[in-house]
């Protein structure tokens, strides 16, 4: 299993991923970048295609399982979902992530 | 299933690389569409969702590395590295390499042998259920073994265990046809079979058919061929049944040809090659005493115990029923296969155990091997820890290379066991069963790979392992100080080298007994001299009276007397070490104590035989002309029969009975011949003259002292004269038989010899080893002595005590070992004790030559060290 909870910036996006998925249900790859978009009011713009190995990575960890379907406007398009791993795995990255937002805060507080 | 998916994924890497395509050009086609909807020219949309996507390429790549290949990949570039670091150190590659695929290769070669021998069913229908009937006299050749034709149909009548029974003729050795009509005449061998053979033992024809009632009673002369002479003379033409042949001079229709699968000499015959299958016609036989073979084939669910008390009880009914039998009959049933690979069961399994030592010592001189080369290795291992490499990396990487070594044994191993197996087959004069049957197979191939996986994997892994956990600093820390080789270490390849040499030493001493044995049964006195001696087959015409029989034999002996060259020539109906057959023989007037064994061989000779053989004449007159069949009947005995019928006695000029009405006068005594078998001292024989038996077929016996080859052609030109249509192959050289006759014996001690040489070769690689290395580590400390004013010769006397102390080890276990193990090889001796000192004398001898001859070298490059140098601690 690939390991990478040091790895901050690949961490927040699977971060940001897994909490798509789990609020907006089974999503392709370009509709989770829009939503990412939209909900970050475009602060957090990523390289779109570094989207891709980072869902790869995580359907290949059972964090999300993909399959083929019809797009809205009815393409041939791989729609990701959350599987009970994955969600397990939100819940992990979440608390993580406030713990280090919190001790972020801590060092410029007393800095 | 999640590892299905994903070994399907691994297999199937280009349709991955299509889908993320499509999943790719998904995303840009939606953010083009986007772009355009937000009033982007179409040209900018495409540019501004290219640039916001970012590079296509490493995307892919990345998404390519989350995939499950990185190990495969990883595994790859670690077999390319194991392979640059064997080829980087071709030595001990080649060592290694070399010592497994010798290990290997002996190991798949006797197990191809025994297990076509041994292990493998017959090629019959449930050989389990097949039985070989057997009489009880083996003393008296193939007569003692065989029954009379009245007697086998009493089995097959009254057995109620047997579903049915078949026989051929053992005597078939008389049944040679000369075969004229197609090309060169050729001299076949063939055997008459009961016409229910092929039916009881389950053999169906490859082509045509089996002989018919008609053909079964003699009414029309019909054949089956052997697969071989199917192959050899008729280029496998399947039109050739229906064909008609010319054998002995009349024609025969080719019914059908036999399978290849079916060869009536391996398994019946081993060392000739039987060709041609004819109907046995049971009731011309009715008269001529023992000549059936039996087999039995139980019924279904019946057990071989049940067949033997039914057997105990019928045959002394039938014996009283039948007081013409004589002395009446036993039955000695075996399984099938036992009767035919028992008498060479125990050859195979001490063969077996050969090699399995020769493996052994393969493993311990690759243990050894990589335990020093990982003490060598110990650094670059810690540099390559110390640069990041994980201990399992480190660990695969070693055995990766192991792998390397295994498998090129195997491949090579499997190779040479090929090689040695056609090597094998090609001896069809070998008289083992079976022989040619037997292929390096499947299941060889398989024992090649786990042999070499099993052998270099755990020998490579141990040492392999300990390695990986050196400690870091420890290796790093190894400058050109001495070794960081602990005392285990050195102790446990001494260990190794020692047990090499023992387990050497037990193959020698093994291989030793059978050569012993070997020259002793070469030495033995057969009676006969078998150089400068030739034997020739020669028939009368089949419908010739005895007048023209006789008129032909004196015609042939006049001829061939007349070639320049020949001292002796003479006739028999039967050559020593081939084919025998049994009569009663009695002195006159004696009465004999129930259960006294008057058996005797037969053999039917003119005058001029023994003299063609180089038999002495001990005592009277040998057969003259002028024992025609009208004057006196007479007989020639041996040594043996003249003291047990006449002990005490000069047995020339007594009466002997012979099984006939009329007494016979005994003129003369012969020496003894070992005529069953080079190993057997020999029974009474006794001999009749020609022209009072009058035989059907006889071999014409001569003897010259010119050249063999060179008087050959004269001798045939003289007996075409006679007989225009003699096969040229004909001329057998005496000689040939007692080949035949120890065949058996050379081809276990070849092979044995063979096994005991690789031992040698690889215990003294073990020694040279051990020594090497100790001398290369201890570089350093001869240095100082001879700083300190050692001469080389003191060092060097140093070593090669180290190297006796190891052989003296070595020697001591495996003279104890070969001494406990004598009973294995026991019965395959003859002539020696299996403690045999001059063997065990010798192999000490050998082994400690080749210990010294092993260590010279590294002794040699101790006493050449710089002392400067090591003391700066560079290495010599």
């Amino acid at each position: 299993m690939p390991n990478h909870s040091n790895d901050r910036l690949q961490g927040t996006l699977d971060l940001l991923v897994l909490k798509t998925l789990a609020s907006r249900g089974r999503m392709h790859g370009y509709a989770i970048t829009l939503h990412i978009e939209h909900i970050t009011k475009e602060v957090l713009r990523l390289e779109e295609g570094s989207l891709y190995p980072a869902l790869h990575r995580m359907t290949k960890a059972g964090w999300l399982s993909a399959e083929w379907g019809a797009s809205e406007n009815n393409r041939r398009a791989r729609y990701y979902s959350l599987t009970a791993a994955g969600r397990k795995q939100l819940f992990e990255e979440e608390s993580h992530w406030a713990e280090l937002t919190k001790a972020v805060a801590r060092v410029l507080r007393s800095a | 299933m999640p590892w299905l998916k994903r070994l399907s994924d691994l297999l199937r890497p280009r349709k991955l690389d299509a889908e993320l395509e499509e999943e790719m050009q998904f995303h840009l086609a939606a953010r083009i569409r986007d772009n355009a909807a937000a009033g982007m020219s179409p040209e900018e949309a495409r540019r501004q969702a290219r640039l916001a996507f970012g590079a296509r390429d490493k995307v892919s790549e990345e998404c390519r590395e989350s995939r499950d290949m990185r190990w495969l990949e990883t595994a790859w570039r670690d077999l390319r590295y194991a392979l640059r670091v064997l080829r980087g150190s071709p030595v001990f590659t080649l060592t290694a390499v070399g010592s497994l695929a010798l290990g290997i290769g002996a190991n798949v070669a006797v197990f191809s042998i025994v297990n076509a021998i041994l292990l493998r069913e017959l090629p019959f229908r449930d050989p389990s259920q097949l039985v070989w009937i057997a009489n009880v006299n083996e003393d008296h050749g193939l007569s003692g073994v065989t029954y009379r034709v009245d007697i086998y149909e009493e089995f097959r009548r009254r057995s109620r265990t047997f579903e049915d029974m078949t026989a051929y003729f053992a005597f078939f050795g008389f049944g040679s046809f000369k075969w004229t009509g197609h090309g060169e005449p050729e001299r076949l061998a063939g055997v008459d079979v009961a016409p229910n053979f092929f039916t009881v033992l389950g053999v169906r024809p490859l082509l045509g058919r089996l002989f018919t009632a008609e053909e079964a009673n003699g009414g029309v002369g019909a054949v089956l061929l052997a697969h071989g002479l199917w192959k050899r003379r008729f280029a496998s033409d399947p039109a050739v049944v229906g064909r008609s042949l010319h054998l002995n001079g009349r024609a025969v229709t080719v019914v059908g040809v036999l399978p290849a699968s079916f060869d009536f000499s391996s398994v019946f015959a081993p060392g000739t090659r039987v060709e041609i299958i004819k109907p046995a016609r049971l009731e011309g036989m009715r008269n001529w005493g023992n000549t059936l073979s039996i087999i039995g084939r139980l019924k279904p669910g019946t057990q071989m115990e049940q067949a033997r008390e039914e057997f105990k009880a019928l045959l002394p009914q039938l014996n009283a029923a039948h007081p013409e039998w004589g002395d009446g009959y036993g039955a000695r049933l075996t399984p099938l296969d036992e009767q035919v690979n028992g008498r060479i069961r125990h050859s195979l399994l001490v063969l077996w155990l050969a090699v399995g030592v020769v493996l052994l010592i393969v493993c311990t001189n690759l243990c050894n091997l990589m335990l020093a080369r990982a003490s060598a290795r110990s650094k670059e291992i810690a540099i390559r820890s110390a640069l990041g490499a994980g201990r399992s990396r480190i660990l695969f990487q070693l055995l990766a290379e192991n792998l390397l070594l295994s498998l090129g044994g195997a491949v090579i191993g499997l190779a040479l066991a090929v090689a040695a197996i056609r090597a094998v087959i090609s001896l069809s004069s070998v008289s083992i069963p079976l022989l040619g049957s037997v292929r390096v197979d499947l299941s060889a191939a398989i024992l090649a790979l786990a042999l070499a996986l099993v052998s270099g994997l755990l020998f490579g892994a141990w040492p392999a392992f300990r390695l990986s956990a050196a400690h870091l600093e420890k290796g790093l820390k190894e400058s050109g100080r001495g070794s960081s080789d602990g005392a285990g270490r050195a102790w446990l390849r001494s260990a190794l080298a020692v047990a090499q040499v023992s387990l050497a030493c037990v193959l020698l001493v093994g291989a030793g007994l059978l050569l012993r044995s070997f020259v002793a049964v070469l030495d033995v006195d057969l009676g006969f001299r078998p150089s400068q001696a030739i034997a020739v087959r020669v028939d009368p015409p089949a419908d010739a009276t005895r007048p023209q029989r006789q008129a032909y034999f004196d015609s042939l002996l006049r001829a061939v007397q007349a070639v320049p060259g020949i001292q002796a020539a003479g006739l028999t109906d039967a050559l020593p070490l081939d084919r025998n057959r049994s009569w009663d023989l009695q002195a006159a007037g004696r009465t004999y104590p129930p259960g006294f064994d008057t058996g005797a061989l037969i053999y039917v000779i003119s005058g001029g035989y023994l003299g063609a053989m180089g038999i002495p004449l001990r005592s009277g007159r040998a057969f003259q002309s002028r024992d025609t069949a009208e004057a006196e009947q007479v007989i020639l005995i041996n040594e043996t029969a003249a003291r047990i019928h006449w002990p005490g006695e000069d047995a020339v000029g007594k009466l002997a009975l012979i099984g006939r009405p009329k007494p016979y006068r005994v003129v003369g005594v012969v020496a003894d011949l070992r005529n069953r078998a080079l190993e057997e001292a020999s029974g009474c024989e006794f001999y009749r003259p020609i022209q009072q038996e009058s035989p059907a077929s006889t071999e014409l016996i001569f003897r010259t002292s010119l050249d063999v080859a060179s008087i050959s052609s004269g001798v045939r030109a003289a007996l075409r004269s006679i007989e225009p249509n003699m096969p040229p192959s004909d001329f057998r050289p005496l000689q040939r038989l007692i080949d035949r006759a120890v065949s058996p014996r050379r081809f276990f001690l070849t092979l044995l010899a063979g096994f005991a040489a690789a031992a040698l070769l690889l215990a003294s690689i073990g020694i040279y080893g051990v020594i090497s290395i100790s001398v290369a580590q201890r570089g350093q400390e001869i240095g100082i002595r001879m700083a300190l004013g050692a001469t080389a010769s003191a060092i060097r006397f140093d070593v090669m005590r180290q190297t006796l102390a190891l052989a003296m080890a070595g020697l001591a276990i495996g003279t104890i070992v070969s001494l406990a193990s004598t009973k294995l090889v026991g019965a395959l001796l003859f002539g020696i004790t299996p403690t045999d000192p001059l063997t065990f004398l010798a192999m000490i001898v050998i082994l400690l030559v080749m210990s010294f001859a092993a260590a010279w070298v590294p002794a040699r490059r101790a006493s050449r060290v710089d002392p400067v140098l090591a003391l700066r601690g560079l290495r010599t």
